[in-house]
């Protein structure tokens, strides 16, 4: 049986991968997979802990009430940024972080 | 969960993850990403959230990520598979990783209340019963909990709809600003 703490190892491991992925790919769409990988770990986390902290034998259901939140938040954020990206593209043909320089100077 | 579905759950997860940021190509980036988040899915469900699991498919693996494979075909990416990768920026970003790694597991193996496994805090639905003895509810919960299954969806919606109703609605509001600002930023300009 898996114990907590190989929960939130692999729910670390994941939040890590996402953020090296921000770091690495400079692609607008690449950067933003990661985003949602790293909201995605943040749920792994607060499921385990629902999970092992039992409240009268249940699951503390307040930690799946923010997973259900989150995710909402998250498919909202999703949408607003990819119309983001897409309204970039359209007017400059930019979807890469480095040719993003029109506030420079 | 056994051991070796966890295993094998979470180590898939976290290759696929891997995968989405060492593919050259967006649209396989966005196909590891969903069979990572299946992965993670099955995470879910091993931890008793059946619910969030299966939302965690229907949202995540399948609404967000097909609109990434919409905006994927519309945009023109094929200037993105050629593109190097700055080593400079490869270190960096595998430094950060690494720390982040180290750091977590040394927290980890100190970590000494996080030793406690599933199978030493099981879901004990007589207690549960017992606890709501005195709610006097009719209906479904207490039919589940005496059979001796968890009723998921059930139990997560009483605390939604009854504990943060406000809440729920807030995020209503947040995701009806969402739509309409969406339609906003991706209409065409009529000048």
């Amino acid at each position: 049986m898996p114990s907590l703490n190989e929960f939130l190892f692999f729910s670390g491991l994941l939040f890590a991968i996402g953020l090296g992925g921000v770091l690495l790919r400079r692609s607008l769409i690449v950067m933003f997979m990661g985003l949602e990988m790293m909201l995605a770990a943040a749920n792994l986390t607060l499921v385990a802990f629902s999970r092992f902290n039992l409240q009268n034998g249940l699951p503390d259901y307040d930690g799946q009430v923010l997973v259900f939140m989150v995710i909402t938040v998250a498919a909202a954020e999703v949408a607003v940024g990819l119309a983001i990206i897409v309204a970039l593209f359209r007017t400059r043909g930019i979807a890469h972080v480095d040719e993003l320089t029109s506030m420079r100077n | 969960m056994p051991s070796a579905l966890f295993y094998f759950f979470a180590i898939l997860m976290v290759i696929l993850a891997v995968a989405v940021f060492i593919n050259r190509n967006p649209v396989a980036s966005a196909m590891c990403l969903v069979g990572s988040f299946i992965c993670l899915a099955a995470l879910f469900i091993g931890l008793d959230a059946y619910f969030i699991g299966i939302i965690q498919i229907l949202v995540y693996a399948g609404a967000i990520m097909v609109l990434f494979l919409f905006i994927i075909m519309l945009l023109d990416l094929k200037a993105e598979e050629k593109r190097q990768i700055r080593p400079l920026t490869f270190l960096g970003g595998m430094a950060v990783v690494i720390v982040l790694v180290f750091q977590l597991s040394t927290v980890l193996y100190s970590f000494e209340p996080g030793r406690v496994t599933l199978d030493q805090r099981p879901i004990d639905t007589a207690v549960a019963l017992e606890s709501r003895a005195s709610l006097d509810e009719p209906g479904s919960i207490a039919a589940a909990l005496e059979r001796g299954t968890l009723p998921d969806v059930h139990l997560l919606g009483e605390r939604l709809f009854l504990d943060y109703k406000a809440h729920l609605q807030i995020v209503g509001v947040l995701l009806l600003v969402a739509t309409v600002g969406v339609v906003v930023l991706s209409r065409k300009r009529l000048s």
